[in-house]
């Protein structure tokens, strides 16, 4: 069949190939996973059960159920991020579908749309798709992966429309304090840029609270962002995420919504309801054991000589490995049957480094880090 | 968090940690663990270190009770005296004071049911201070320690994702 010229130039992935040697091989312990290795609440899943019992499986509104937006609206109160549940919030089919249409509702054809790199590796596609075009800056290792004015100015930033945030980062777990933020949101105000802020990590922070560049002056009018549930909530396979915006932001992007979409799924959205009714705690305890996790893995590394910062955020640990990423995760695949990501897939800045994802029990991390270090002292 | 809760919350879920990964994952240094440890056994936090057994698992395996225990006290003698006698029991595996239509709920192990029916029979109920008492043998166990008791799911999660 003829495709169109978008889907012909959209590349593939480049995490595609790993998962490919790793799926090839039985005997591997993955730290390439980027999602929970718990399950959901189990209240929150007994909700779902609940609502096909009761034969809740039509449409909701388009927005999501009001009874989710009041909830949400809510929840995000604790991080100083008001909006108003009737107007300012949209449920959507995972975070990724609120950054879709986040882009679509905000970018022009032809607009230049800043994305700090590495970073998740949905936003490029997202942008073109978009008819954007993708300008890259490039956070340092030297700067732990934090996005500075400095970067922004050198990378030609001023000129963009629009910047694509993503903090907690995956993959480096890297967080940014308000300070941090206040650097970036003056360049978004003295150069009008609008700011897509996609904060699905942000209940996992360990030792600071999550800050968002839409609690800065003057930001929450140019500021979408996107939060859901599959990490906090391990919520994965559910599918369900929101935008918080500007009215005009939200309509415009339910508007994209209500056509290609219609709703979020419904099931999903009684599971939302309940766990934000009553799983703080199993929250909680989830960023405990991630917090036991990140400690080791991060000494662990240190300790056979990959250089890794402390990571604030997320689930994944952002080790230096010191020359050739691609070339380190391949051969450490083939030696040591351990599966993690190279750092260069994630974009300019991640080369020469890891993602090591810690969502998986402490039993397999140990064991993966002995491998790795074993395979480390053999390379030397 | 100080401490010494740290270091507890990483050994009520798995207290074969050794010090060193304790540090690890805590951010202390591991003499900071050990006097953690040090403190909280002195301090009678930490009575023991017990492995989360199924014992149905187990070739030649126990059985296990609990007993719903009524007593009836007077000026001499309280809840910790009855207490305290039942307790030094090596039968007994757990031993609670609770709210409710009986006192004390026993947890009693045995290696065969006459054990444990024996010893209730036979040193729990002649107490006279035990006015009543309900045994109930456990027929399957699914959940202790907080340990759910199965083969594990397997992770099904896709070995790479983004």
């Amino acid at each position: 069949m003829r495709l169109s010229d978008r889907a012909r130039d959209l590349p593939e992935s480049g995490i595609r190939k790993f998962f490919e040697l790793a799926e090839a091989r039985d005997d591997v312990i993955s730290l390439g996973v980027g999602e929970p290795d718990f399950s959901a609440p189990w209240a929150a899943r007994t909700a779902a059960i609940d609502s096909l019992e009761r034969g809740k499986t039509s449409y909701t509104s388009n927005r999501g159920m009001a009874a989710l937006r009041e909830r949400i609206a809510a929840h995000h109160e604790r991080y100083d991020q008001p909006y108003d549940p009737t107007d300012e919030v949209l449920v959507t089919t995972g975070a990724s579908e609120a950054v879709d249409l986040a882009l679509r509702a905000l970018v022009d054809p032809g607009d230049t749309v800043a994305v700090h790199e590495p970073t998740y590796i949905s936003y490029g596609p997202g942008i073109e798709l978009a008819g954007g075009e993708r300008l890259t800056v490039p956070t340092l290792a030297a700067d732990d992966f934090v996005l500075t004015r400095e970067q922004l100015e050198a990378s030609g930033a001023a000129d963009a429309d629009l910047l694509v945030l993503c903090y907690p980062n995956n993959p480096t777990g890297a967080t940014m304090s308000d300070e941090a933020f206040a650097e970036v949101a003056a360049f978004c105000r003295d150069n009008d840029l609008r700011v897509i802020a996609d904060e699905i990590y942000a209940a996992l922070t360990y030792g600071t609270d999550h800050a968002s560049i839409a609690t800065q002056p003057g930001m929450r009018e140019r500021t979408v962002v996107i939060n859901g549930f599959s990490k906090a909530y391990a919520m994965t396979g559910l599918r369900l995420g929101y935008a918080l915006g500007p009215t005009d932001a939200i309509d415009a992007m339910n508007r994209i919504h209500q056509y290609t979409m219609l709703s979020a799924p419904t099931t999903p959205q009684y599971a939302a309801i309940e766990a934000l009714d009553s799983c703080d705690d199993e929250v909680a305890e989830m960023v405990g054991e991630y917090n036991r996790r990140r400690r080791l893995v991060v000494s662990r590394f240190n300790e056979m000589g990959l250089d890794t910062f402390e990571p604030g955020g997320a689930f994944y640990a952002f080790p230096n490995c010191g020359g050739d990423d691609e070339a380190f995760a391949e051969e450490l695949l083939e030696a040591q049957g351990v599966a993690v990501v190279p750092g260069s897939v994630f974009g300019a800045g991640g080369e020469g480094h890891l993602r090591v994802s810690y969502a998986t029990s402490m039993r397999e991390l140990k064991e993966a880090t002995d491998r790795i270090a074993t395979f480390v002292a053999d390379r030397e | 968090m100080d401490a010494e809760r740290e270091v507890l919350d990483v050994l009520a879920r798995n207290a074969r940690e050794d010090i060193d990964d304790i540090a690890a994952q805590t951010g202390l240094d591991a003499d900071a663990v050990a006097e953690a440890i040090a403190t909280l056994e002195a301090n009678h936090v930490v009575h023991g270190y017990q492995a989360v057994v199924d014992w149905d698992r187990v070739d030649e395996g126990k059985i296990r009770a609990v007993a719903e225990i009524n007593v009836e006290l007077d000026r001499e003698t309280g809840y910790d005296q009855v207490a305290d006698r039942i307790a030094k029991f090596p039968a007994v595996d757990a031993l609670h004071l609770v709210s409710g239509d009986y006192d004390f709920a026993v947890e009693v192990l045995g290696e065969t049911m006459q054990d444990v029916s024996r010893f209730i029979s036979e040193q729990v109920a002649p107490m006279p201070e035990v006015t009543q008492t309900v045994t109930h043998y456990i027929m399957e166990t699914y959940k202790d320690g907080g340990v759910r008791f199965e083969d594990g799911d397997d992770d099904d999660r896709l070995s790479v994702s983004p």
